[in-house]
């Protein structure tokens, strides 16, 4: 037998209180899990490409549109790299509605920007020339089971074509991988912006944003405030961000989630602080003849107290740990599902702060029983029958 | 030959209430390397204080207790409860067995406070069974144990670390007479054959004959007398 | 047997002082997963009523084809000329909606605020437009008109406030209610104005008064009709399906954290009431041995449980009423693609589904620590000890 081996038995005195217990704890990092991948979803987490690039957009509203000729005027400042512009298509996917965002690109420039997307370089070209194509992320296109050479028909809600149809059909060309699942861009769908521009009614000319490169990242402050001042006093006045400002700008326009996903976790976790501190009280007034004969046995205060933290620890910690593995597989079950609505992960951080959680909450609910069990008179308790 | 418990002008005073009370008063004691005591004496005598004090559970008010050549109020918490677990062995009248434990696990307990390999652990353990007579029993629970098989498995966990001292409060308190003789008989051996120095509490006259010598404890006074 | 049933349970119950903390672990538990549930439900009623209430059966919208809000959607003159002209038509206020980036308050990231030119058409079809503060815009002027919601969610909608928009700054003359609907959430000027600051000559869309009998015929009139390229979509079914994507998200998402939540506190009842039924075994022992039946034994662990889950259900049920009833929180509207404050709605009917919850976890908790409490043999336990 070791120590471990004692805790463990110790555990096992009412087998039925203490999976109960576990089950909960399990449950409630579970939620924690969930919960927190809600929460970097709609905070937009990080880009974590490590590439620095700005987004140039309407000054006073999202929804309005740049005209083209801004790009050759960005590209003049200096600092700027590379820019590619885009826009948002819309446009309902079957009867799915808005089923992943629709985005007019003209292809080397956007994936020249977007260098950590990868893609094969053949696919790439076949995308620059034909005019009706598109490409798919790797995800969208798993979730439809499309193949390369088909025909995605997208119905417009923005953009009717100039006959007044709004049946748009691309020609699948080819597939992309994103690097990380923690990126703040979702499963796009990218199609050819000469296609596009040619075929639309409206805003012939008119874009909707443009993403840039800078040459020094750390100047990357100063390069956006050299295109805002480049357009100041133009029609189009813009307004240039970081892509991750950018991001999140745009994720909390959803609200407070965060607020909401704390309070959750508050009610969760008061919840499971009072069960488990039952739990360890109960077993602690079971155990005082034993904390007793321990030490007659020869064990310190110290080491009795320790031994009902650990015990804790081994229901807290085990429990936070299969909870996060649990959310985990999870994710992975339903992200694709999810994925129009952002990217849920577990991020390091919460997986770090779910075990501090677990640590914290075992430490919490062990601190009184184990203070009474340093103190626990030996030879009252050795004689009381058990 | 040497004495290993050397006792001097000891007295122990609780307080209740604001009132003093002598529950031991100037008692002097030794008791020689390998010797076999009963101490009798009626509930509430001090016997049991007595016992605690040997055994480094309670310490002195006045006077000093010497035990294998450490003077006990001098050692504080975890220095006291390392020393114990080097030179005092337990025998309780409820046996205070781990239910969650079997016999084997609760011998091994003492162990754990040592440096011992898992495999020297366990085999020290089965030794200790075999000397009481239980290495069959070794994957009992206490729940599926007889009084006077619990009171065995007690006995291997007070003599597994090699303690020089058994301190037994009443061991047969809650036996029948015949298991009552069974580990009566066993303490005997432990003493004859493997030297342990025995101090036991008992209110069994047939108990206090097995020993070398009676001490009749009351009101806090000690009374000697040869068994 | 109820004489039997009564006194075993008066038992329990004297019992329950003695263990208050772990019956306490069930009502706080269960509290737990009724107020967010109830809660998360009543945002998403709120957001729901906050849509579906502006809707009128005599009111319609007059789209793009193939625009299923109005952001996205484009009418031009003529065609506005055209729908004016239909029989059964009695008003037609051509309106223009458009968001802009305005920071909400207590935030400096900005948000889309919703503004919605309008022709004075639209005030005599929205009848529930009030102003409830300074005065109505004049007509021709830049003037705006904020509502409640919209000025209690974002930075600089005060009165006498200038708002800058392009190239121009709106004067907010006045504060309007509209019966709490989707409207207070948004800015209103005169649709000229709107053309005049968007630079666009044309309107989003029309928004329509009709005679509601004539709905279908109005329907085929304009939707057949090549040259106009036109949906003709009555109110009710425009802010039904608006409000479908994100409060069915709200729902779902509702009742999945509270059902896992659940799944929690049943545990933890399980827990509770299985270390309530073996502290009382020896109890339960003597009783079974006195001639107590087994029913009354199981009756009584049961009505404890539920006891101890409906505490907890109306702790938490009131508990959100209390605490979110009337709370205003906006979220992007991911159809109409701007902020739509709304009213948490924290209704009688939500309050009973949270109480019912509460009773099934009770009924799963309680129900096999009641059956274990009975098959305990007697015999085993009266000899323990």
């Amino acid at each position: 037998m070791t120590s471990f081996g004692f805790l463990l038995a110790n555990l096992g005195r009412k087998p039925v209180r203490t999976w109960l217990t576990f089950f909960c704890i399990i449950v409630c990092f579970l939620l924690f899990g969930l919960l927190r991948s809600v929460g970097t979803a709609f905070t937009a987490p990080p880009n974590l490409s490590g590439v620095e690039r700005l987004v140039v957009s309407p000054k006073y509203s999202i929804i309005d549109p740049l005209p083209i000729s801004h790009m050759r005027q960005v590209r003049s400042v200096p600092g700027v790299e590379a820019a590619a512009h885009a826009d948002w298509f819309g446009g309902n996917y079957l009867d799915l509605g808005l089923a992943f965002p629709t985005i007019p690109v003209k292809p080397m420039e956007y994936f020249d920007l977007y260098s950590e997307y990868q893609i094969p370089q053949a696919q790439l070209e076949a995308f620059e020339n034909t005019r009706t194509g598109a490409v798919a992320s790797r995800g969208t296109a798993e979730r439809f089971d499309w193949r390369i050479g088909d025909v995605i028909p997208i119905v417009a809600d923005i953009y009717p074509k100039m006959d007044g149809s709004l049946l748009w059909e691309f020609e699948l060309v080819g597939i992309y991988d994103r690097p990380d699942q923690t990126s703040g861009n979702f499963e796009d769908f990218y199609i050819h912006y000469d296609y596009f521009e040619e075929a639309k009614q409206h805003s012939k000319g008119m874009i909707g944003w443009i993403a840039v490169r800078v040459e020094n990242p750390d100047a990357a402050a100063e390069v956006a405030s050299a295109i805002d001042a480049r357009f100041e006093n133009s029609r189009d006045p813009t307004r240039t961000m970081t892509e991750n400002e950018y991001n999140a700008q745009f994720a909390q326009q959803i609200g407070n989630i965060g607020l909401m996903v704390t309070m959750i976790l508050a009610a969760v976790f008061f919840s499971i602080l009072l069960l488990v501190s039952n739990t360890m009280f109960q077993a602690f007034r079971e155990r005082l003849r034993d904390l007793g004969v321990l030490k007659a046995l020869g064990f310190s205060d110290g080491q009795v107290a320790r031994m009902i933290i650990y015990e804790a620890l081994i229901l807290t910690l085990g429990g936070g740990v299969v909870g996060l593995l649990l959310c985990y597989g999870l994710l992975i079950m339903v992200s694709p599902i999810l994925q129009i609505y952002g990217t849920f992960t577990l991020d390091a951080l919460s997986l770090a702060l779910g075990l501090a959680t677990a640590l914290v909450l075992g430490v919490v609910v062990s601190a009184v029983p184990a203070i009474r069990a340093r103190s626990a008179p030996v030879v009252e308790v050795l004689r009381a029958r058990a | 030959m040497t004495n290993i418990i050397d006792i001097r002008s000891l007295t122990k005073t609780y307080w209740r209430g604001g009132e003093a009370i002598h529950v031991l008063s100037g008692i002097h004691l030794t008791i020689r390397d390998g010797g076999y005591v009963a101490l009798m004496g009626p509930s509430g005598s001090g016997k049991t204080t007595l016992l605690n004090m040997i055994g480094g559970l309670d310490k002195p008010s006045k006077g000093s207790v010497e035990v294998c050549g450490v003077e006990i109020g001098q050692l504080k918490g975890s220095a006291l409860a390392k020393w114990r677990s080097h030179n005092i062995g337990f025998v309780f009248q409820f046996y205070n067995l781990m239910d969650v434990l079997t016999a084997q696990r609760n011998v091994e307990l003492p162990l754990l406070l040592t440096k011992l390999s898992r495999k020297e652990r366990r085999e020290r353990a089965l030794t200790a069974l075999e000397i009481v007579g239980l290495a069959d029993r070794a994957k009992h629970k206490p729940a599926e144990l007889s009084g006077g098989q619990l009171q065995r498995v007690a006995i291997a966990r007070a003599l597994v670390a090699d303690q020089r001292i058994l301190v037994c409060d009443e061991p047969t308190g809650d036996l029948d007479r015949t298991a009552a003789n069974q580990i009566l008989d066993l303490l005997e051996i432990l003493n004859s054959r493997h030297g342990k120095t025995i101090v036991m509490v008992t209110h069994d006259p047939e108990a206090a004959k097995h020993a070398h010598e009676c001490l009749h404890l009351d009101k806090g006074r000690l009374t000697r007398e040869a068994a | 047997m109820i004489g039997q049933i009564f006194e075993v349970t008066r038992f329990n119950f004297m019992s329950i002082k003695d263990r208050l903390y772990s019956s306490l672990v069930i009502v706080v538990g269960i509290a737990a997963v009724v107020s967010v549930l109830v809660s998360i439900l009543a945002m998403g009623v709120g957001f729901q009523a906050t849509l579906v209430d502006a809707a009128s059966p005599d009111r319609a919208l007059v789209l793009r084809k193939g625009s299923d809000a109005e952001m996205s959607s484009g009418v031009d003159q003529d065609a506005a000329a055209v729908v004016t002209q239909l029989s059964g038509v009695f008003g037609v206020s051509a309106e223009l909606f458009a968001v802009a980036d305005v920071p909400k308050r207590g935030s400096d990231s900005v948000a889309n605020l919703p503004l919605r030119g309008v022709s004075p058409d639209g005030f005599t079809m929205r009848p529930a437009i009030k102003i409830v503060e300074g005065r109505m815009f004049s007509w021709g002027t830049r003037e705006v008109i904020a509502g409640v919601k919209a000025a209690y969610e974002f930075e600089g909608v005060d009165l006498g406030n200038e708002l800058p928009l392009r190239d121009m700054s709106l004067p907010i003359v006045g504060f309007f209610e509209a019966d709490g609907g989707a409207y207070e959430s948004e800015l209103w000027t005169d649709v000229r104005t709107m053309q005049g600051a968007l630079r666009r000559p044309d309107f989003s869309a029309l928004r329509v008064q009709y005679e509601p009998s004539m709905g279908d015929s109005l329907n085929e009139l304009v939707e057949e009709d090549k040259r106009l390229q036109l949906d003709f979509v009555p109110e009710t079914e425009f802010y039904a399906e608006q409000s479908e994507g994100t409060s069915a998200i709200i729902s779902v998402f509702g009742y999945v954290i509270a059902s896992i939540m659940a799944i929690g506190a049943i545990f933890g009842a399980l827990n509770t009431m299985y270390s309530a039924v073996s502290v009382r075994s020896r109890e339960i022992a003597t009783l079974r041995a006195l001639g107590f039946a087994g029913l009354p034994v199981v009756v009584s662990v049961m009505i404890e449980a539920l006891f101890l889950a409906l505490s907890g259900g109306v702790l938490g049920a009131v508990g959100s009423y209390l605490a979110f009833n009337g709370y205003t929180a906006s979220t992007l509207n991911q159809a109409s693609f701007s902020q739509v404050a709304f009213d948490f709605a924290v209704t009688p009917q939500l309050m009973s589904l949270g109480i019912i919850w509460a009773i099934i976890l009770g009924f799963v908790g309680g129900l096999l620590p009641a059956l274990q409490a009975v098959r305990m043999p007697i015999v085993n336990v009266l000899r323990a000890e």
